[in-house]
């Protein structure tokens, strides 16, 4: 399937989501280029999460459409998603905790390959798997845990997992939904600069409460408050807005 | 390794028609049946995270439609069992689409449901089913010639039937789609968000253990001879549903061993006790109180116990 051509990777077009009476995404526009890294900042209960699950595919919207390089995926199931470039990862971690990292990996592998249905083969016939899990593991910093389940590993070995479960996929658009929370200042540094160093193929999206980190990740930034856009634009110009100042950074 | 102790297993069971009588060979017949039955539930219950009440429905079915097709419409065995399998595997199809509209509690209670419809219809559509009377007066099938009239020769028979479908629902948990089917039973969300259908992996497994389901109903009408309602009654769900829990849900061998212990337990307390289903609520009380997950990863946890005590 060839998608029609379009100059963003990313198109949010007057999304709407409401809870009951409570709006929580309220005429989301986003548009994002190839290669960009995003930054979408605002303050708990801005609509961060909840726009990120409707992008993803978790979450029905009530009105508007999602595109993914042209391609209208409103109406399409988070799998369908995944298998067309998009790929994510959870505040919340979201790991399969009696299983191994190398399995975990895998897992991420497995899911875009068609031998997920295999149902005679074992997973360890696909020895390209593992190497490739491995491989990502090695990115990561954590090849030398690649054997030990998740529950025996530190809770910042656990966000590096959940990137490489996402990363493992080479996605074309990858969501990370504040991928630095609850790290120590050594780990961050060690996840910022594996945030750092993805390839210019994978646009990035990501929702981050550290300024100071994800700052210095991001080319342009989105402030949401209430549901809303609020400031759009380049880095410089969204922190020098002074709607940024008084919604996020507390002047 | 683990393949050469099932084989060993397997040869072991095998020589038990030359070690006992007839008594306890029927009685290993019905273990098999009960363990093959535990078998295909645990795919659904272990492997899937989807708790059914109502597999009764795949044993029951597939045994009333061979039942019929032999006795009323004097089919052969062979084409008998054929249509009863895919009769109730398509049945399992069905159901599944119906289920698996939720998870959870709600798949529980459709399940439930869908089996109460079917027993109900065992009892009252008397005209076909025969209503509280049963069928009676069926036969074995004869493969290949050999009679299965005798308690050993069945044993035999229900011993490599079940070992056979043990063997293709090891390779199938073991498969890479095995490992789609633990990683949506263990996390949902994540996995539709990596790539995986997990409806459709819930659906296919479904009709896979409907299937099975289905062949445990065959064997289960051979060796009785006679169906009644009562096979597709909650209680038969639910008997298996204990068996899995209490052996392991979730692991190979666990739900076999746990439809022994509810079957011993059913054949022997009931000839001592008339309130049976008290000894056996105790006996799973106990279970879950000392071995949460099941006496077979119980035994493994205490068997490392004691080899890390002894050293």
């Amino acid at each position: 399937m060839s998608p029609p051509a379009s100059d963003y990777a990313l198109e949010v077009v007057n999304l709407n989501k409401a809870f009951g009476g409570l709006s929580v995404t309220h005429d989301v526009s986003l548009a994002i280029r190839p290669g960009e890294r995003r930054l979408i900042i605002g303050p708990n209960g801005a609509g961060k999460t909840t726009l990120f699950n409707q992008i993803s595919g978790d979450m029905r919207p009530n009105s508007g459409a999602i595109k993914l390089f042209g391609t209208d995926v409103t109406r399409f199931k988070p799998y369908t998603r995944a298998h067309l470039g998009m790929s994510r990862t959870y505040q919340i971690i979201t790991l399969f905790t009696g299983d191994t990292l190398e399995h975990n990996v895998t897992l991420g592998l497995l899911g875009l390959r068609t031998s997920r249905w295999q149902m005679w083969r074992p997973l360890s016939y696909y020895g390209d798997l593992a190497t490739q899990a491995r491989r990502t593991l090695d990115a990561v910093g954590l090849l030398h845990l690649a054997e030990r389940p998740i529950s025996d590993i530190a809770y910042g070995e656990k966000r590096r997992v959940e990137l490489a479960m996402a990363l493992a996929q080479r996605p074309r658009v990858l969501l990370l939904d504040e991928p630095l929370a609850g790290l120590s200042n050594t780990e961050r540094s060690q996840v910022k600069s594996l945030i750092a160093s993805i390839p210019r193929d994978t646009t990035v999206i990501m929702i981050e409460h550290d300024m100071d980190t994800a700052l210095d990740l991001a080319e342009t930034v989105t402030l949401l408050n209430y549901g809303r856009v609020i400031v759009d634009g380049d880095r410089e110009a969204v922190i020098a807005d002074e709607r940024t100042r008084e919604v996020y950074l507390g002047a | 390794m683990k393949w050469i102790a099932a084989a060993v297993l397997t040869v072991v069971l095998a020589l038990l028609p030359f070690l006992a009588g007839d008594f306890y060979v029927n009685l290993a017949s019905q273990i098999l049946i009960a363990a093959l039955f535990a078998l295909s539930l645990n795919l659904l219950v272990g492997y899937g995270g989807m708790t059914s009440l109502g597999h009764a429905s795949y044993l029951g079915v597939a045994a009333y439609v061979c039942a019929l097709l032999t006795s009323r419409y004097e089919f052969g065995h062979g084409p008998a069992a054929v249509i009863s399998l895919a009769g109730t595997t398509a049945m399992a199809a069905f159901f599944g689409l119906l289920a698996l509209r939720a998870t959870g509690l709600g798949f529980l209670m459709i399940t439930l449901a869908l089996s109460q419809v079917l027993w109900g219809l065992a009892y009252r559509m008397s005209g076909v089913t025969n209503g509280d009377n049963g069928i009676a007066g069926l036969t074995r099938p004869r493969p290949f010639g050999v009679s299965l009239d005798n308690a050993a020769s069945f044993y035999w028979f229900s011993l490599i039937v079940t070992s056979f479908a043990f063997l293709l629902m090891t390779i199938f948990v073991s498969s890479s789609f095995g490992s789609s089917l633990r990683g949506v039973r263990d996390q949902p969300r994540r996995m539709a968000a990596l790539g995986f259908n997990p409806w459709m992996i819930r659906w296919i497994t479904f009709i896979y253990a409907g299937f099975w389901g289905g062949v445990s109903g065959l064997l289960y009408v051979y060796y009785n001879k006679y169906i009644h309602p009562t096979s597709l009654s909650i209680t038969s769900s639910a008997e298996a549903l204990l068996g899995v829990i209490a052996g392991g849900s979730g692991t190979l061998g666990g739900p076999a061993v746990g439809a022994a212990l509810v079957l011993l337990l059913k054949n022997y307390a009931s000839a001592y006790i008339e309130r049976w289903n008290m000894l056996l609520g105790l006996v799973f009380l106990f279970i879950v109180l000392v071995m949460p997950t099941g006496i077979v990863p119980g035994l493994g946890r205490l068997a490392t116990a004691v080899r890390r005590g002894s050293r």
